[in-house]
C-alpha cells in the first residue's frame, strides 16, 4: 500500500511515451541544456550498457568512446531535460542484462552494437 | 500572538521527484492522519487562544478522554490529543478535521518524528570517536579512552560521552520545504528525509524559521 502511495505521488512527473531500447542498441540522446539564458539541445550517443531502478528513478548508462577515450554518462529516463532518446542501431537481445565487460574492450570491439545482420544466430 | 500550525501524520517512505532544475532530489511522502479539532481555546476562557485536535483511533480510551470527545460530539475513538497556538481560531470548525489546505507547495515546514533505535551502542559509532590505534600493540581499538578528569580525581563528570541506547529519540529536522501536496489523499510530500521508520508517527509544523 505504501508502495502504492508512492508510485501515485511521482506518477505526474513520470513520461507518458518512453522509447523502446534495450542493453546494448546505440542510442542518440537529446539533451536540454541552458546557456546563459538560451536553451539549446545537445546530442550524446553511445551503446546503452545498463538499464537500473524503476519508476521515476529508473536511470540508463550510455557508453561513448572517442579515439580510445570513453565517456559513460547516466540518465535519468524521466528526467525533463531529457527532450528524446532515438534508437540508432538496434542489438540482438544480449545474453547478459548489463553490458559491462564492453568497458574491457579496445579498438572496434568497443563501440560496434551486435547488430542482427551480423550477431543474429 | 504567532500563528503556527501542526498536523500529525504517518510517514509512508521516501523516493525521488524532480524540482525545477530538472534535477533529481529525494522526497519523504506523509500521510496525514485525520485531525479532527476537538476544542478551540480561547483568551476569554483559557487565557490564550489556540486549537485543540484528536488524532489516532484506538480500540480502547478512558472515560476522562471519553468525557472530552463527546463534548466535541466527536464518535471516532480517539486517543491522543494536541494543539497549537494561532489567532484564526474563526477559520477552524469543532468536529472538522483538519484541511491540508493551510499548507502550500513551497512552505517550509519543521518535522518532528522519532529516530530509529540502534540499541546499545559504542563510542565510536554513538558520538563519532576515533577509536584508538589498530596496531603495534594498542588494546585500545574502539574504546573511548580516559574517563577520569584531572581535577575531579576518581569521578566521571557528568554528560561523559558513553557507550549507551542510541537512537529511538525525539528528533526535530527543520526547514524541509513542502513539494507535493494532495489533500483528497491527505498525502504531503517534502524533500529531505524525514526521522524513523516506514509507518512512524510524524508531527508537521510550520517552521520556526518563518514564524516571526
Amino acid at each position: 500500500m505504501n508502495q502504492d502511495i508512492l508510485r501515485e505521488v511521482t506518477k505526474h512527473q513520470l513520461k507518458a511515451e518512453i522509447p523502446l531500447f534495450k542493453v546494448g542498441d546505440e542510442v542518440c540522446v537529446s539533451i536540454k541544456v541552458k546557456e546563459g539564458g538560451k536553451e539549446r539541445i545537445q546530442k550524446f550517443t553511445g551503446i546503452v550498457i545498463a538499464r537500473k531502478g524503476s519508476g521515476i528513478s529508473e536511470t540508463f548508462t550510455v557508453r561513448r568512446v572517442v579515439s580510445d577515450f570513453a565517456v559513460e554518462r547516466v540518465f535519468h529516463l524521466h528526467a525533463p531535460n531529457i527532450s528524446g532518446i532515438k534508437v540508432t542501431k538496434e542489438s540482438v537481445v544480449l545474453d547478459t542484462a548489463k553490458w559491462y565487460k564492453s568497458r574491457k574492450w579496445v579498438g572496434k570491439a568497443a563501440s560496434q552494437v551486435r547488430e542482427k545482420r551480423l550477431f543474429a544466430k | 500572538m504567532q500563528d503556527r500550525l501542526i498536523v500529525v501524520g504517518k510517514k509512508v517512505g521516501m523516493t525521488q521527484m524532480f524540482d525545477a532544475d530538472n534535477h533529481i532530489m529525494p522526497v519523504t511522502a506523509i500521510e496525514v492522519e485525520p485531525c479532527v479539532v476537538s476544542q478551540i481555546k480561547t483568551v476569554d476562557h483559557d487565557g490564550y487562544n489556540a486549537v485543540q485536535f484528536a488524532y489516532f483511533k484506538r480500540s480502547h480510551i478512558t472515560k476522562p478522554i471519553e468525557g472530552h470527545l463527546a463534548k466535541a460530539n466527536i464518535q471516532d475513538k480517539f486517543g491522543h490529543f494536541c494543539e497549537f497556538t494561532t489567532d484564526e481560531t474563526s477559520n477552524f470548525t469543532i468536529g472538522n478535521a483538519l484541511s491540508l489546505d493551510l499548507f502550500q507547495v513551497g512552505q517550509l515546514v519543521d518535522v518532528v518524528a522519532q529516530s530509529k533505535g540502534k540499541g546499545f551502542q559504542g563510542v565510536v559509532r554513538r558520538f563519532g570517536f576515533g577509536g584508538g590505534r589498530a596496531t603495534h600493540g594498542s588494546m585500545s581499538h574502539r574504546r573511548g579512552g580516559s574517563y577520569g578528569h584531572f581535577r575531579r580525581m576518581g569521578h566521571v563528570i557528568k554528560n561523559q560521552k558513553m557507550p549507551g541506547h542510541m537512537g529511538s529519540t525525539r528528533i526535530t529536522v527543520h526547514n524541509l520545504s513542502i513539494v507535493g501536496l494532495m489533500p483528497e489523499k491527505r498525502i504531503l510530500v517534502v524533500r529531505g528525509s524525514v526521522p524513523g521508520a516506514n509507518g512512524s508517527w510524524v508531527m508537521i509544523r510550520k517552521a520556526k524559521s518563518v514564524i516571526k
